[in-house]
C-alpha cells in the first residue's frame, strides 16, 4: 500500500481551515489533503491499527479493534457517526462537522467500506444546525461515494452521546443508555453489528488512510502517537478548538489559547468526566496518556478548562455536580438517588452549612455509585466530585468558616462554549 | 466453570431480597440498590445465588457463566 505526502507538522486536521470562513468544500478540501484514496478492506485496518490511533469520544478504545470487531461480523449495519458532542464546554466535534464535513465523511466512508457497511448515519444533537447544514450541502456535493450517508438529528442532553442511547434512539426507542452487553458491534442498529464513531476519530482515519501510518506517528509519542484537537476555554485569553499534538507540554497548550487570562488556581482536564489538577502540578504535564495517568486522569473529550484564582473551585464544582445528577438518565437507582446525593452534599460543602464528616460520607458515595450504572455517567460524575474534594479542600475549610475569596466562573453549563470554534 | 454474579441496573428496583438471601455477596447502598461482590461465586454458595436470582422479582439479578 502506497500512500501520498501529508504535510509537516501542524495543523493536520485543521488543515485548510479559514478563519471565520464557512465549511470548507469538496474542492477545496480535495486540494489540501487529495482525493479519496481507494484502500484494500484489511489493509485499512491494518494502517489504522499500525498508526495506533484511540477513539476521540472519550473512551479512548483503539479504533483498529473496533473496527476489525464489526469487520469480522456478518450481515454487519451502517457506520454511525457519533457527533453528539454532549460534553458542555466541547467544540471540536461541531468544528469538524460544520467546517471540515468532508473530512468526517471520507472518514466514515473508508471505515464503512473497511467494516463491510452500506451505509453512513451521522448524528448529532438538534441545536447544532450549522453541522446540519454543512453535512447536508457536503452530501450533496458528494457524488462518488459507494455508501448512502444521511443526517439523524436527536435532541440534546449529557447521556444523548453514549453509544447505546444513539443505537436506541435510532432504533425508534428513547435516547437513553440500554442494559450491555450486547455492545453495539455486537447487536446495534436494527440488531445489526454497528460501529459507532466520534468524528474526529473518523477525520484520523482519512489522513490515516491517505497518507499512512508512519506519516501518523510523526508527531506525538510512541504511546500516545498523532496528534488531538482540544477545547481550551475558561481562565485563557482565546478560548478556543485547538488542534495540537500529542506530548504537549499542558503549559504550551495555555500558551496556544493565549495563555492564561489571570493566576490559574486549577485545571479540569478532560471535562466534565474529567479531573481537576492544581494548576501548578498540571502544568509539568504532557498531553499524554501515561503522563494523565500518573493523577488519575485521561483527555476523555478533549476538553481543558483553566479555573483563575478569582474563581472558587468549590463553587464550580458544587454546579457542575448538580448538572451531572440532573443530566441522568434516570434509569438506574445507584445514579439517580445517589448522584443526587452527592450534589446535595457538595452543594452543603460549598455554602459551609455541612459537618466537618461530609466529606468522608460524599467519598462514601462516589465509591459506592461507580460501575453501577448502565452506563458510565455515575463513573465520570464520581471521578469528577472525588478530584473536586482533593483539589479544592482548602476551599472547602474556607467555606466551612464563612469565607470564599472567588467571584463566580460561570463554567459553561448545556451548551458549547465556543460557538462554531476558533481556530488555531 | 466459574459464575458471576451481575445485575441489570435499569430493571432493579431494590427490593432488596437478593442480599437477605445471600448477604455474603450483596449489600445494599444507602437507596437500597443491591452492592454485588463481583468476583467469581464460590461453590458453595451457588445454590444460595441462584435462589437470589429466582426470587428478584424483576429479574434484574443475572449469574453469568464467566466470559
Amino acid at each position: 500500500m502506497t500512500f501520498a505526502d501529508g504535510h509537516d507538522g501542524l495543523p493536520r486536521l485543521l488543515a485548510g481551515l479559514e478563519p471565520g470562513g464557512g465549511a470548507v468544500s469538496l474542492a477545496a478540501h480535495t486540494r489540501v489533503h487529495g482525493p479519496l484514496p481507494r484502500v484494500v478492506t484489511h489493509q485499512l485496518i491494518e494502517e489504522v491499527e499500525r498508526s495506533g490511533l484511540r477513539g476521540r469520544g472519550g473512551a479512548d478504545f483503539p479504533t483498529a479493534r473496533k473496527l476489525r470487531a464489526v469487520a469480522e461480523r456478518r450481515r454487519v449495519g451502517p457506520v454511525i457517526v457519533n457527533g453528539s458532542e454532549t460534553e458542555p464546554a466541547s467544540a471540536k466535534d461541531r468544528l469538524l462537522l460544520s467546517r471540515l464535513p468532508h473530512l468526517v465523511l471520507d472518514g466514515a466512508v473508508l471505515a464503512a467500506d473497511a467494516v463491510g457497511s452500506r451505509q453512513v448515519i451521522v448524528k448529532v444533537g438538534e441545536n447544532a444546525v450549522d453541522a446540519v447544514a454543512a453535512l447536508d450541502a457536503a452530501i450533496a456535493a458528494r457524488d462518488r461515494d459507494p455508501v448512502s450517508i444521511e443526517v439523524v438529528t436527536a435532541p440534546e442532553g449529557y447521556v444523548a452521546g453514549e453509544e447505546s442511547a444513539v443505537v436506541h434512539y435510532l432504533n425508534g426507542g428513547d435516547q437513553l443508555p440500554t442494559f450491555i452487553p450486547p455492545r453495539p458491534f455486537e447487536r446495534g442498529y436494527r440488531g445489526r453489528p454497528t460501529l459507532i464513531q466520534n468524528p474526529e476519530t473518523l477525520a484520523q482515519v482519512a489522513l490515516v488512510a491517505r497518507f499512512g501510518s508512519r506519516w501518523y506517528r510523526e508527531l506525538g509519542t510512541v504511546a500516545d502517537p498523532g496528534s488531538a484537537l482540544v477545547t481550551i476555554t475558561g481562565a485563557v485569553r482565546a478560548s478556543g478548538v485547538y488542534e495540537l499534538a500529542f506530548g504537549t507540554a499542558m503549559s504550551d497548550l495555555l500558551a496556544a489559547a493565549g495563555g492564561p487570562s489571570e493566576p490559574l488556581r486549577a485545571l479540569l482536564v478532560g471535562g466534565y468526566f474529567g479531573t481537576w489538577m492544581e494548576a501548578s502540578r498540571a502544568k509539568a504535564l504532557r498531553l499524554a496518556r501515561e503522563d494523565l495517568r500518573t493523577v488519575g486522569c485521561t483527555l476523555g473529550s478533549g476538553v481543558l478548562i483553566a479555573l483563575g484564582e478569582s474563581s472558587c473551585g468549590l463553587h464550580e464544582s458544587a454546579r457542575v455536580i448538580a448538572y451531572l445528577a440532573g443530566q441522568s438518565a434516570g434509569q438506574c437507582g445507584p445514579c439517580v438517588y445517589g448522584l443526587r446525593a452527592i450534589a446535595d452534599s457538595v452543594a452543603a460543602l460549598a455554602d459551609g452549612v455541612a459537618h466537618p464528616s461530609e466529606h468522608r460520607r460524599v467519598l462514601g458515595w462516589t465509591s459506592d455509585v461507580r460501575g453501577r450504572g448502565a452506563c458510565h455517567h455515575p463513573d465520570g460524575a464520581a471521578r469528577f466530585v472525588e478530584s473536586a474534594l482533593s483539589v479544592f479542600s482548602e476551599e472547602i475549610e474556607e467555606h466551612r468558616s464563612g469565607r470564599c475569596r472567588a467571584v463566580p466562573a460561570g463554567l459553561p453549563l448545556g451548551g458549547p462554549a465556543v460557538a462554531g470554534g476558533r481556530l488555531r | 466453570m466459574s459464575r458471576r454474579l451481575r445485575v441489570n441496573p435499569i430493571t432493579c428496583e431494590a427490593h432488596g431480597l437478593c442480599a437477605e438471601l445471600l448477604p455474603e455477596l450483596i449489600r445494599l447502598d444507602d437507596w437500597g440498590y443491591p452492592i454485588l461482590d463481583d468476583s467469581a461465586v464460590p461453590s458453595e454458595l451457588l445454590g444460595l445465588a441462584r435462589r437470589a436470582v429466582d426470587a428478584c422479582p424483576t429479574l434484574a439479578l443475572l449469574l453469568d457463566d464467566d466470559a
